[in-house]
């Protein structure tokens, strides 16, 4: 039996400094509780329930709306492992994200990784909708197959728009049943974990920092608003984390340096 | 009236637009070991077909359709997050926008190189100038995915001395995918820019980066 569910946030400064959530809808294997933030300034919501999802024809979907001036960390407590469904009919599972971000506000979103485990399909996709001030980091990681196991279907797609206009689209399609030569030398070329990390901030109006490499399969791009992205490959999701990890601190500094200056 | 012989001016590598100093990735896929023959050079191909490939046929599909290429140059932007890959298509653009207004003049193509003077991405140029030729969409689709592997099929013959002769086996033996991609792309092309497929490739994107910080290397890019 699939399952389909909708969690739904809302996050609305309270005029205070800090940031309420006057919507906080759990639905299905997408429970969502509100946790401690390290940083005061932030309200933070952790996804803990999805793990025992997407089978094969779930449709799961999180919506997150940080209002004008609001400031949210959405994580996950674990990885999300895509499984195949039950039965020889089974249909592609999906999980949608709609991410809005109004202005003045601070949407982090930074779930664990999507794991593909063999014999699964999944579809995700990603839509976040930036106001012209909104800034948003966002961590995207996709690991083919559990340790060891070949790996099932996976295609993502992140679009997102800034007041209006595309700032980035992207889809990637791996494993069996996807487009030929999604493992070969122009795409993956053997690496078993993949991630996207993004960081949109108007501070990188005047600034955006030059392109570079962070080691032999990961750089760092300007984009052609004010934004930066990081891709990066690695054999496994450690690996792409530590790569991920370290770019998203030095990025966080150097966009608080140019908010102050 | 028939258009085949326009295709093919359009679609010749000696068409004065110059994309024989562009390997589409092969020159640092080689470097890095990842093509070593003709069967890694096939992967490489299709792989980059599927990705960049599609979304470039598509843009130029959408373009040649009489989409607004200025929001098409957009949609390309938002595709490519390299600057080494976004310069590229814009360098290329140009060259192709002074072949094109003196081969195929029209008031869109001078309109177009007005409004981005620096060049607009190539495949956004290539479908305007299919259009100004009296081409179909389709017909700037296919030109599309075909540079998209014979630019590093080229490249491979002369990097790693691949026989001209496996080279273009290769391409024949990936003309069917080439056809069906190029077919997807017009149909995509149909539905509008927000319509259009965003397919990407991470090794292409990060490679495209290091290979231009090379102090020298054979191809622009």
């Amino acid at each position: 039996m699939s399952v389909t569910a909708t969690a739904r946030i809302t996050a609305v400064a309270d005029g205070r400094g800090s940031t309420a959530l006057p919507v906080l809808e759990s639905e299905g294997p997408l429970a969502l509780r509100r946790t401690r933030s390290p940083d005061p300034a932030y309200t933070r919501v952790t996804v803990v329930g999805a793990m025992s999802a997407p089978l094969g024809g779930d449709r799961l979907a999180v919506e997150v709306l940080a209002g004008d001036g609001a400031r949210l960390t959405v994580d996950s407590a674990a990885a999300t492992v895509a499984l195949p469904g039950a039965g020889p009919d089974a249909v592609p599972a999906s999980y949608d994200v709609r991410l809005r971000v109004g202005e003045g506000a601070e949407l982090h979103w930074l779930p664990e990784q999507i794991v593909s485990a063999y014999g699964s399909e999944l579809d995700l996709t990603t839509r976040a909708d930036l106001a012209a001030t909104a800034r948003l980091v966002l961590r995207e990681e996709q690991v083919l197959g559990r340790h060891g196991e070949r790996t099932g279907r996976l295609s993502t797609r992140l679009t997102v728009r800034r007041a209006g206009r595309p700032l980035l689209d992207q889809q990637l399609a791996y494993g069996p049943g996807a487009p030929g030569g999604w493992d070969g030398a122009a795409v993956l070329g053997g690496h078993r974990a993949v991630g996207q990390l993004l960081v949109v901030d108007p501070a990188f109006e005047d600034a955006l920092p030059p392109p570079r490499l962070l080691g032999p399969c990961a750089a760092l791009t300007p984009l052609a608003g004010p934004a930066v992205l990081v891709t990066a490959l690695a054999a496994d999701a450690r690996l792409l984390r530590a790569v991920l990890d370290e770019a998203l601190e030095g990025l966080l500094k150097e966009t608080t340096a140019l908010q102050e200056a | 009236m028939t258009t085949r012989a326009a295709l093919l001016v359009l679609a010749d590598g000696r068409f004065p637009a110059g994309g024989h100093a562009h390997s589409g990735g092969a020159e640092p896929a080689v470097k890095a070991g990842r093509i070593r023959d003709a069967r890694d050079l096939e992967e490489f191909c299709l792989g980059r077909l599927h990705t960049t490939g599609l979304t470039s046929a598509a843009l130029a599909a959408a373009a040649a359709q009489g989409l607004d290429p200025l929001a098409l140059d957009e949609a390309a932007d938002a595709r490519t997050p390299s600057p080494a890959l976004r310069n590229a298509a814009r360098r290329l653009g140009r060259q192709l926008m002074r072949a094109a207004r003196a081969t195929w003049p029209s008031p869109e193509l001078a309109a177009l190189a007005e409004a981005r003077p620096r060049g607009a991405h190539q495949p956004v140029v290539l479908g305007l100038t299919a259009r100004s030729a009296g081409l179909e969409p389709a017909d700037a689709a296919h030109c599309v995915v075909y540079e998209t592997v014979s630019g590093p099929a080229t490249a491979v013959v002369r990097l790693l001395s691949l026989d001209p002769f496996e080279a273009s086996a290769v391409l024949a033996r990936l003309a069917p995918a080439l056809d069906r991609v190029a077919g997807q792309a017009a149909e995509a092309a149909r539905h509008g820019i927000d319509a259009l497929p965003a397919a990407s490739a991470p090794l292409l994107d990060i490679s495209a980066e290091a290979h231009a910080a090379w102090p020298v290397r054979l191809f622009a890019s």
